[in-house]
């Protein structure tokens, strides 16, 4: 599996955010996003999650499921949590299990991310921290060979953040392929590096 | 079909669940029909006479209530993005989250509907040709405000502005679903031909509203 | 000149700036031919002079349908092509179509005083106009809800060809919801045949009429070209203090 881009480019509000921007990643490969604020870290994984057009430049997906977008074979883990306040940690959980993938394994994620024993509680009696563990829960609940992270490390405490790190690295060995945007190391060591907003 | 009937289920919870629209909808048409004969005067035979066009001017502003926020939390959330990338096309999923607002929102108006009737001094036989009407049109008056929901978050502010905007778009509903009722009620004309203009429009709006929403949406996330 | 040079903004404001001097002068020929025409048409033998008033009446009713029609065509542009020059077509002819809508709204009342005995009634054109009035003002309140012009611009061709998809079921409602309730009660205009005497300084006023709409558009398109420009401009201003 090779997901790769050429070119890209991103005009918002009638300015260029950035252009010509191309990678390659194949399977097990990792791609950390780094720049300033602004620089359009957040723009370029939307863009490949497919929610953001581009402005020029391709995007394509070597050898994944054909009669399927990119943009539904990725998981994308943007700044908000996309939690309900009503509903509880389990039922958050398995709702996005059922809509996003074939067969969810809630419990096994929960277990993943330490919230098995809080997952009949409301999501609103959730932490920030607890809340981000919860949403990167979806990623294992339903396999998608493609993780989007946007900064996915805030809000996470030191633990949390090394449970994070182990998923990425399971997620790479088992063949996937991870494109996080952040502003510091995440824990992936192999992971090589883009730099928007340097010119 | 596993996709959309989940997000019909959650959107079905989220309206019952605390701090959900469900019901509010339904009280507020309550209020509405019970304000209306402190406006114009108890004259029972009056109220009998405009009592299906209130009620009908009622489930409009009711079931427009909630409508506005039917994309903007799930935009605020994150939810929405999510969504976008589920493998149901976009069009399906908006149309499930319209069926779970109808059935949380217009299906308890027109089940309560009778009972106001009670009170204009309707004919309890002309309340369920009423009840029926409401059952036959409310569909589309949600297929509409999906457009003005979906708008608003494209624009990211307005809300309640371009639900108003759509407003317009629901005069034939209205026109039908009131001339149905009358023709139910006291004639001249038959009943069959305003109902059935009615449920083409609702059909007609269940196709053109999600369409519409779907393309607001993509477009809006740009 | 290829079609596709018309599609360059530049281009266009080169052509448009050519343009609107000779289209001013013809729409106040048409107007002034127009005038005279209806001027020294026959009164009507059961209205008198206030026949009159259908010279500007008729020709803005149809000038007000035409605006729509012109969104509608631009918003295709806009969602299909995605062309910038397509949206400021959109933009600039809102304004301009609901003037024309008022026009004949404002004409109808003035003619219905005389001839109903009231300034308003609800017969079935004049309610639908008061939708299409509507339902350009709702547009219009949406630009200006946006703060980002191209997201306002798919925003507003998705309502324009959504209303485009609707004005004739509302027409027709209209039509049948009139029937209902007032049987023949209001007089009509639209006698089958129309005398030549009366028909061709109506068809005159009409030209006149769509050239206007033609000289205003091309004016206010030229002038939304600018203003981007302009707002263009300041944010490289704004990004280059940045840097």
């Amino acid at each position: 599996m090779r997901l790769w881009a050429e070119n890209l480019a991103c005009v918002r509000g009638g300015r260029e955010v950035f252009a010509g921007v191309s990678f390659a990643l194949g399977s097990g490969e990792a791609l950390l996003v780094t720049g300033r604020n602004g620089a359009g870290k957040s723009s370029l994984l939307r863009m490949v999650a497919g929610l953001l057009r581009r402005s020029a430049g391709s995007l394509g997906l070597d050898a994944g499921e054909a009669d399927h977008s990119i943009a539904e074979q990725a998981h994308y883990l943007g700044h908000q949590d996309a939690l309900k306040p009503s509903l509880s940690v389990l039922e958050n959980l398995s709702f996005w299990g059922a809509y996003l993938g074939a067969s969810p394994a809630s419990g096994k994620a929960l277990d993943a991310v330490g919230l098995r024993d809080l997952s009949g509680l409301p999501a609103a009696y959730l932490s920030a921290g607890q809340r981000r563990r919860l949403s990167i829960a979806r990623l294992v609940a339903v396999k998608r060979p493609i993780w989007l992270l946007d900064e996915p490390t805030s809000a996470l405490d030191s633990p949390a953040q090394s449970q994070l790190a182990e998923l990425m690295r399971g997620h790479l060995h088992g063949g996937g392929i991870i494109v996080a945007a952040a502003h510091g190391p995440i824990g992936l060591e192999r992971a090589r590096e883009l730099k928007l907003g340097a010119a | 079909m596993k996709e959309l009937a989940a997000l019909l289920m959650r959107d079905i919870k989220l309206a019952v669940r605390a701090g959900g629209g469900a019901l509010i909808g339904a009280l507020f048409f309550l209020i509405v029909a019970t304000l209306l004969p402190f406006a114009i005067g108890p004259d029972l035979a009056l109220l009998a006479r405009i009592g299906p066009a209130m009620l009908w001017i009622g489930a409009l502003l009711a079931s427009l209530l909630a409508l506005d926020r039917l994309f903007a939390t799930d935009y605020e959330d994150g939810s929405l993005d999510l969504i976008m990338m589920g493998r149901a096309p976009l069009e399906f999923a908006i149309l499930a989250k319209a069926l779970a607002h109808w059935l949380t929102t217009a299906l308890p108006l027109v089940v309560v509907a009778p009972l106001l009737g009670l009170l204009l001094n309707m004919e309890f036989q002309s309340m369920t040709f009423v009840a029926l009407t409401l059952l036959a049109g409310t569909p589309a008056l949600t297929c509409i405000g999906l457009i003005g929901a979906a708008l608003a978050v494209t624009l990211r502010r307005g809300g309640l502005l371009l639900a108003v905007l759509v407003l317009p778009l629901t005069i034939p509903v209205l026109i039908f679903g009131v001339a149905a009722s009358n023709a139910a009620i006291a004639g001249p004309v038959p009943f069959g031909p305003p109902f059935t203009i009615l449920c083409a429009l609702s059909l007609a709006s269940i196709v053109i509203g999600p369409f519409a929403a779907a393309a607001a949406l993509r477009h809006g996330l740009e | 000149m290829a079609l596709i040079d018309l599609a360059n903004p530049s281009r266009f404001l080169a052509l448009a700036g050519r343009a609107l001097p000779w289209l001013a002068f013809a729409t106040a020929l048409a107007f002034g031919v127009g005038l005279v025409m209806a001027f020294n048409a026959p009164d009507d033998y059961q209205q008198g002079a206030t026949v009159k008033i259908m010279f500007l009446h008729v020709p803005a009713a149809w000038l007000g349908m035409f605006g729509w029609t012109l969104m509608s065509l631009s918003a295709f542009g806009t969602l299909v092509w995605r062309h910038p020059l397509a949206d400021v077509a959109a933009k600039a002819a809102v304004p301009i179509g609901a003037a024309f809508t008022l026009l004949c709204l404002v004409t109808g009342s003035l003619w219905g005083r005389p001839m109903w005995g009231t300034s308003w009634v609800w017969d079935a054109r004049l309610t639908s106009v008061l939708v299409l009035f509507l339902m350009y003002l709702g547009v219009m309140a949406l630009y200006r809800t946006a703060e980002d012009p191209a997201r306002g611009a798919r925003a507003a061709a998705i309502l324009t060809l959504v209303g485009a998809i609707n004005l004739p079921i509302i027409k027709f409602s209209v039509d049948w919801w009139n029937t209902l309730h007032q049987p023949a009660s209001v007089i009509r205009l639209g006698a089958p045949a129309i005398h030549p005497a009366i028909l061709t300084p109506l068809l005159v006023m009409a030209l006149a009429f769509l050239l206007l709409f033609l000289t205003l558009h091309l004016a206010a398109m030229r002038n939304e070209i600018l203003r981007r420009r302009v707002r263009t401009l300041r944010l490289i201003q704004a990004d280059e203090s940045h840097a």
